[in-house]
């Protein structure tokens, strides 16, 4: 599997998100923001950090990068995306994923460790999470409160967009509506979320849960680069 | 305020209002042979400022020891560098930033952070590691809590930006810095040996390229107007020459910087700090024996009509200067470029050992390349606005011997009719001690910090092992077993009464925070914080803490890489408490064998490595319970403290610690009790206490560790003590939920029993008490809401103990 992790100015979890995706045994590269090209990656990692020092708000000036124009193509073309902290920002401002990430309701910066459940393990992102895992990552954001207007927001939940969903006992950190921390798109190939999962990636670190998203992706990724080979076999 | 208002005949003369003296202005014309212009004298102003040329304190640095096995740079770089094997070196620094933030907390402490980060990567060593060290006055004064939100605002603020996490520290509350708050912040990076990079200008005719954000207007004589200067009224005019911090800029320059430095395309960098161009320019050729000429016109502004003598000593943030030699110059470019930041070439090293500033000499790129300019004084064709010898303005700045004078009294006198407190025995003064210790630990000094680190990114950068929850930090190095363990600490309250020993105590203690999870400290770096050295009663303070710092040092075997000096911390309410902040980096061979604090498991002998001495002075007890006039403070034996640091690292080494942590704030009690509430594990330990239970229980005497090893360890760790000559005593087990201390011998039951008192000779809390004190003991103090789940373990502890 190729992982391409972008590279904004500003990101800062961009060598984190490829550790990670090392460590599960991708193959990783860093893609760089003006580059349209993904250079073959099977999964876009948008890292997280304070792209374009994320004035005016987090997030909206990214979305106007060149590599954005690749990671839409790279959508379309049925390939998968995932978003941490500030990635989910740039994917939400992007209208990529449904939603705004609010400034935290304690109007501080939080950083913490938290616990998510894993509301859904049919997805590209969740599918080596076991049925009823919660997940122990680290938070670190100012703005990462969940927002969209009460009928979306039922829509959402109707649609089982919500992935992942801040629980007990540290519970909602942010002031998230329904405690959504992460969530993906109707095509189910795009997903954001604020915890850190590329953080929480090996043991000494205090935690290796976040390992399992970046197992599925590289199941999803083999079996997408499988199917692939396959029907150019038999086209050939 | 105009710095360089035309001198009339009622004003004072230009120099007085620089800041210097009548006889700097005497030795700035002994050594350039004539009268400087304005524009020079504005250079030495801030060159020979108290910040920049270390003119009080020099002398008595020289006396620090600076060699050691590892050490690869020490004093006089931007950073001290340890080697760490495997052809790794660690980069480390403290610096103060504490007036800035007195006058504007935010950018104040913004800047401080991005000032050290800039020290560090400046010699190619990735940042990996800020902690930051704090001290306030009154935390129930709004002043105070205004300045706690601001400057825990803006560490944050710049730490998450840039990605560094921010993993320790300390916070400290005391009186004396109520106007004078401290921002002490220290970075530690990590470096290639092969990369490591000198702020040099060698080659005459290689260029000086300056890179990063524009210069502008703010942080005019930052050095000289307020880092060198008591307060008196009216400071908030003071808030032009604090500096503002763009953490997205220094990002950029980070990663830029680096990229120059890995691909070898720069001979030389320095960052601009204090006194900007001025210093960086002056201080590398002086390093490398050259000159440099800087034309004013090159450098990009972000304003117009600046005077020639701002843009030279601005310190706008976020600025770089390389010398590159002129073929690599293209490549240098387009490095800046891609990572969209401006740079321009601004001068060209010279051989002539002058900084010579001049105006209106093109430096267009494809002229200063044919038009190779080796002696400064060639130029004298264009206008020529200052020529000074580099060395007059660093290595050769003027130098003093301050006068020193022990002050007649160290301790504030009792109030008139405030009653005298006899005796500080516990339980005879009829003191629950489990009420002792829940108030210490529920105190603004003790408690948990989690209201202010959970404002701080950690975990950015996945190296974070532990951190701001314990004593030391502890960051693995990718690529290798090993880890660096990091502290930073202080001992004012010692120090206002005795500063030897407060020096001392602070390095001891920084030490042994390392120590106890298992690594070999490597090198010490500091920042010594004092008031007005031109008052020979500070400047005693000062001396007398350089010599405990040296004296604690040459006992530890520990080299001094580095450090900064910050006088004139004094307001018209008076000077701060002197505080030398001792930063300490140590190396853990195998990350996997780190010892934590927490209690490790059920069933474990506790046991308390050294012993007390008498002495409450200066003790969180005695802010609670006050100290009686007669005490005094625990001493330091070093012979004693160094023993029981080799002897803790042979027992971690041997695996025979389950857990170990300091006796440091709080006392045993609280050491216990935090071993209790970090490990989830409580325990049923007996104490015995003497005619002092108060000393024996919360005293803070240094030189102790409580221990626990399994049951069939017991016997190594004996004998281990008895080979080092050290007290060892067996405490009790761990086990439960609650942590029972029981007081025995003859401190303790009789007492309380015959006066009736109805006081227990125990303390026996739930560890559920113990957290929900500590927890809530800051977030009260400052009048903010408690954190909304306190009760939540770190990270560092899951899968243990459950």
């Amino acid at each position: 599997m190729r992982v391409g992790v972008v590279v904004f100015p500003g990101s800062n979890g961009d060598r984190d998100a490829l550790h990670a995706a090392r460590l599960a045994g991708a193959e990783a590269e860093l893609v760089w923001h003006e580059s349209t090209d993904l250079g073959g990656s099977d999964v876009v990692v948008l890292p997280g950090g304070f792209a374009y020092g994320d004035y005016i708000r987090a997030g909206v000036l990214a979305r106007f990068s060149p590599v954005m124009g690749g990671v839409r193509q790279h959508v379309a073309q049925g390939g998968l995306v995932l978003g941490i902290c500030n990635g989910f920002q740039v994917l939400a401002e992007a209208g990529l994923l449904p939603g705004a990430l609010l400034r935290n309701a304690s109007l501080r910066f939080e950083h913490r460790w938290v616990r998510v459940a894993v509301e859904r393990s049919d997805t590209p992102f969740t599918r080596a999470i076991p049925r009823g895992r919660t997940l122990r990552l680290p938070i670190a954001h100012g703005e990462g409160r969940y927002f969209l207007p009460a009928p979306d927001l039922e829509g959402l939940e109707a649609q089982k967009q919500v992935v992942f969903r801040y629980v007990a006992p540290e519970g909602n950190p942010n002031g998230s509506a329904h405690d959504i921390a992460g969530v993906i798109d109707v095509s189910g190939r795009v997903c954001g979320l604020m915890p850190h999962p590329e953080r929480a990636s090996e043991p000494i670190l205090g935690s290796d849960d976040g390992m399992l998203v970046f197992r599925s992706l590289l199941e999803s990724a083999a079996e997408t680069v499988g199917a692939g080979r396959e029907s150019a076999e038999v086209v050939g | 305020m105009t710095l360089l208002a035309p001198p009339t005949a009622e004003s004072a003369p230009l120099h007085r209002a620089l800041g210097l003296t009548d006889h700097e202005l005497d030795a700035i014309v002994e050594r350039i042979g004539r009268e400087p212009n304005q524009l020079e004298l504005a250079m030495f102003s801030v060159m020979w400022s108290e910040h920049c040329s270390y003119k009080s304190s020099r002398r008595l640095l020289a006396t620090l020891p600076v060699r050691g096995r590892d050490v690869v740079a020490g004093p006089g770089e931007n950073a001290g560098v340890v080697a760490i094997g495997d052809g790794l070196a660690v980069a480390f620094k403290l610096e103060s930033h504490n007036h800035p933030s007195a006058v504007e907390p935010y950018q104040g402490a913004a800047t401080g952070v991005g000032g050290i980060l800039r020290d560090i990567f400046t010699m190619g060593a990735r940042p990996i590691a800020i902690l930051d060290a704090l001290k306030f006055g009154d935390p129930a004064e709004p002043g105070t809590r205004a300045l706690v939100r601001g400057v825990v605002q803006g560490v944050g603020g710049y730490g998450n930006c840039v990605g560094v996490p921010t993993v320790g520290g300390e916070l400290v509350f005391h009186p004396s810095y109520a106007e004078d708050p401290l921002v002490n912040v220290m970075a530690v990076g990590l470096v290639r040996e092969e990369h490591l990079t000198r702020a040099v200008a060698p080659g005459p005719g290689n260029f000086a390229v300056l890179f990063g954000s524009a210069t502008g207007r703010d942080g005019i004589g930052g050095a000289s107007v307020l880092a060198s200067a008591p307060f008196g009224e009216g400071e908030s005019s003071k808030r032009p020459s604090v500096q503002i911090g763009d953490p997205f800029a220094e990002k950029l320059l980070i990663e830029a910087s680096l990229e120059l430095i890995h691909r070898r395309l720069v001979e030389g960098l320095q960052d601009l700090g204090a006194a900007g161009i001025t210093c960086a320019a002056a201080e590398m050729a002086d390093r490398a024996g050259t000159g440099i000429v800087i034309d004013l016109d090159a450098i990009h502004r972000r304003e117009t009509g600046m005077e020639p003598f701002e843009v030279m000593i601005s310190e706008s943030q976020e600025r770089m200067l390389a010398i590159v030699r002129p073929e690599r110059l293209d490549e240098v470019r387009a490095v800046c470029t891609r990572w969209g930041l401006p740079a321009a070439v601004i001068g060209q090293v010279t051989d002539d050992r002058h900084v010579t500033v001049v105006q209106g000499r093109s430096t267009e790129r494809d002229r200063v390349a044919t038009d190779r300019v080796t002696d400064g004084a060639s130029l004298l064709s264009h206008a020529v606005l200052a020529r000074i010898p580099a060395a007059a303005l660093t290595s050769d700045a003027i130098v003093y011997d301050r006068a020193a004078s022990r002050p007649a009294r160290s301790r504030p006198a009792p109030a008139p009719g405030a009653p005298p407190i006899a005796h500080d025995g516990l339980p005879e003064r009829g003191t629950d001690p489990a009420a002792v210790l829940l108030a210490l630990l529920g105190s603004a000094n003790v408690g948990s910090r989690a209201w202010v680190t959970r404002q701080y990114d950690a975990t950015v950068g996945t190296d974070t092992v532990a951190g701001n929850e314990h004593a030391a930090a502890v960051m693995r190095v990718k690529g290798t077993r090993k880890a660096l363990v990091v502290a930073t600490d202080a001992a004012a309250q010692v120090a206002a009464l005795d500063p030897y020993l407060g020096a001392a105590m602070a390095v001891a203690e920084c030490a042994r925070n390392v120590v106890i999870t298992g690594a070999r400290p490597l090198g010490v770096t500091n920042s010594l914080n004092f008031g007005n050295p031109e008052r020979p009663e500070a400047f005693w303070q000062f001396a007398e803490a350089v010599r405990g710092l040296g004296d604690a040092c040459r006992s530890l075997g520990l080299p001094v890489t580095g450090g900064n000096v910050s006088f004139y911390n004094e307001s018209p309410a008076g000077a701060i408490a002197p505080t030398p902040q001792i930063g300490v980096v140590g190396l853990l061979d195998d990350v996997e064998r780190l010892v934590r604090p927490g209690f490790g498991a059920e069933g474990d002998v506790v046991a308390l490595l050294g012993d007390a001495v008498p002495g409450l002075a200066a003790s969180s007890y005695a802010e609670i319970a006050g100290a009686a006039p007669e005490d005094e403070l625990p001493s330091l034996d070093l012979e004693r403290e160094t023993l029981l640091q080799e002897l803790v690292l042979t027992a971690a080494r041997r695996g025979l610690l389950r857990s170990a942590q300091d006796v440091s704030g709080g006392g045993l009690a609280v050491a216990l009790a935090e071993c209790a509430m970090w490990g989830g594990v409580g325990a049923d330990v007996a104490l015995p206490v003497g005619s002092a239970p108060a000393a024996e229980l919360f005293g803070e005497s240094p030189s102790r560790v409580v221990v626990t090893v399994a049951a069939g360890s017991w016997d190594a760790l004996r004998h281990l003590a008895a080979e080092h000559d050290l007290p060892l005593r067996r405490l009790g087990v761990t086990g439960g939920e609650r942590l029972r201390v029981e007081l025995v011998g003859e401190g303790a039951t009789g007492a309380a029993e015959e006066r009736g008192a109805g006081v227990a000779d125990e303390i026996d809390l739930a560890l559920s008490d113990l957290r929900y004190a500590w927890d809530h003991g800051l977030a009260r103090a400052l009048g903010a809401e408690p954190p909304p789940d306190a009760h939540d373990r770190s990270p560092a502890r899951t899968g243990r103990g459950r």
